[in-house]
């Protein structure tokens, strides 16, 4: 619990099994801005891991990152092989399912076409899954994505993840802007589906992330400065209002 | 009032040209943001060795026509590849160095068709039926126009069923509305590049050839002569959109058409104003995204 020097990654989890992804002294770039300086992160091998930190503190730009959507460099290891080189379709199809901030669906497309796009080749498509959570999308397959709602379309995105075999999935703050019915839906979704896949996960709400998760990493000026178990860091109010600039999510409404 | 309709059926000829160059151009920088200035040069391959089949052919039979049209679409479809593969995508992400590449490959190739054909340009005809006229309610219109038509329209139709109807063209459509969130799906974009450029050259290459007929003649400007008013129809009709593409070439040749016989001959004139109204009131184009 200590900023200057984080714990050993790992020694925390309480996991035996190994992590899927390790990150080790990722730095990122955009536009020849510096936006990570220094990340190091491990995502567990099952259950969901927290991505916390204030904003602008290049939480997205991690995951972007491990994503190869930006430059990059470090250390990237999925599954124990090292995706830091490799092109952003080579990262989706080793398995690494991407649920960006801002949900971006295909607006032009239909719900079904959004999905069919999402198929990998060589896997199962889980639409029985995503059909089970998001039955609204086997009734709106024929809808323009852009026509949806702001929680449709995050069902949409959620399910373009989920329709794939993968290994990890990285969640992009996948309650904003949303209604608080659709916040405990899409808690309910994400919890659903870290049983069948880890996630990686980018949340405000820390009612969410005290309700789904077991370990977090937050982030300072693009540094990684804390690793642990979610409940030791939320239920410590000085390390919540010194590094998220609030207190544990204790607040009732749940909302930062 | 047989003036009228003959400027406007004509003018829907020239529109028909202008779309197989423009629709090309608008699924290209859609897709890429790669404006590409060696465009016309796909045009002006197609319409070279067109001509050269139908010589051989016998230009006034349809044998030769029909032969003509294939090689030229083949022809621009085959040079567009290679562009794509062997310069466009080597400056990938790199945008102005894949404009300025295009822009080179251009002027050298303007200057071998200089070297192959002579700058003079050379004069073809078509099929005698494409040489004659039909009367159309008092108005005879040249029969070369409604070819020209008719092959846009079957044009648009084919692109339109293989954007609605493909994998390939559902990519298209997904890239260019958002291409980075294409590639996290785990698609490797490049080969829709490849793709775009491909379908793109063989609508120039058909272009090429109806455009010889449309005009009499083949020379090596005439794809970059052309490509200056695709340009300014797909900006018009909306940088990406295929429909938009389409009916800005009708607006601007009806318009470029019946301004330089009305207005003195200001046909150039007038497309460039109507640019610029666009562009001060819709910036996006006509049914460009916002």
């Amino acid at each position: 619990m200590t900023e200057q020097t984080p714990a050993p990654v790992g020694a925390t989890t309480g996991s035996s099994a190994a992590p899927v992804l390790v990150v080790r002294d990722l730095r990122a770039h955009v536009a020849g801005q510096q936006v990570v300086e220094h990340v190091d992160l491990e995502v567990a091998a099952t259950g969901v891991t927290a991505l916390l930190g204030r904003n602008g503190v290049g939480k997205t730009s991690t995951i972007k990152a491990v994503m190869g959507l930006i430059g990059r460099s470090g250390t990237i290891e999925l599954a124990g092989r090292d995706i830091s080189a490799l092109p952003t379709h080579r990262v989706a199809q080793l398995g690494v399912g991407y649920v960006p901030e801002d949900r971006e669906v295909f607006s032009g497309l239909t719900v079904t076409e959004n999905l069919r796009l999402a198929e990998r080749k060589g896997g199962e498509h889980r639409y029985d899954l995503v059909y089970e959570l998001f039955p609204e999308l086997k009734e709106r397959g024929q809808q323009a994505a852009g026509t949806l709602s702001g929680g449709q379309q995050q069902m949409v995105s959620l399910a373009r993840a989920l329709l794939n075999d993968n290994r990890v999935l990285l969640v992009d703050e996948p309650t904003k802007g949303l209604a608080p019915r659709l916040v405990q839906e899409v808690g309910r979704v994400l919890t659903r589906a870290a049983e069948v896949v880890p996630v990686l996960l980018v949340e405000q709400n820390l009612q969410v992330v005290r309700d789904l998760t077991s370990r977090v990493v937050v982030l300072t000026d693009g540094r990684s400065v804390h690793h642990g178990p979610a409940a030791d860091f939320l239920d410590d109010p000085a390390a919540t209002q010194r590094l998220l600039g609030v207190h544990g999510g204790t607040d009732p409404a749940g909302a930062v | 009032m047989s003036t009228a309709l003959l400027l406007l059926i004509t003018g829907i000829g020239l529109g028909a040209i202008y779309f197989l160059v423009a629709s090309g151009l608008s699924l290209i920088y859609g897709l890429m943001g790669v404006l590409n200035f060696a465009h016309g040069v796909f045009l002006s391959l197609g319409a070279f060795l067109g001509y050269e089949v139908a010589t051989r052919m016998g230009t006034s039979t349809w044998g030769g026509f029909a032969v003509s049209l294939l090689v030229g679409a083949l022809a621009g479809a085959v040079f567009a590849a290679l562009t794509e593969r062997f310069l466009v995508q080597r400056l990938y992400e790199r945008h102005i160095e894949q404009v300025l590449v295009t822009v080179g490959l251009a002027l050298a190739t303007v200057a071998l068709f200089d070297g192959i054909w002579g700058t003079d340009p050379r004069f073809i005809t078509g099929p005698g039926w494409m040489e004659t006229t039909t009367r159309v309610a008092g108005a005879n219109v040249p029969n070369d126009r409604f070819v020209a038509i008719i092959v846009a329209a079957l044009v648009l139709l084919a692109i339109v069923l293989f954007l609605r109807r493909t994998r390939y063209g559902m990519i298209i459509r997904a890239g260019v509305e958002n291409r980075s969130m294409v590639t996290a799906l785990g698609i490797d974009v490049r080969n829709a590049f490849t793709l775009v450029f491909t379908i793109g050259g063989a609508a120039a290459g058909l272009g090429g050839v109806l455009a010889s007929h449309y005009f009499g003649y083949v020379s090596p400007l005439l794809g970059q002569t052309l490509l200056i008013f695709a340009f300014i129809v797909t900006v018009i009709g909306g940088l990406g959109s295929l429909l938009g593409a389409a009916v800005a070439s009708v607006v601007v040749a009806v318009l470029q058409q019946f301004a330089n016989y009305y207005l003195w001959g200001t046909g150039d004139l007038a497309v460039v104003v109507l640019l610029a109204v666009v562009l001060l009131t819709r910036p996006s184009g006509l049914l460009g995204r916002k």
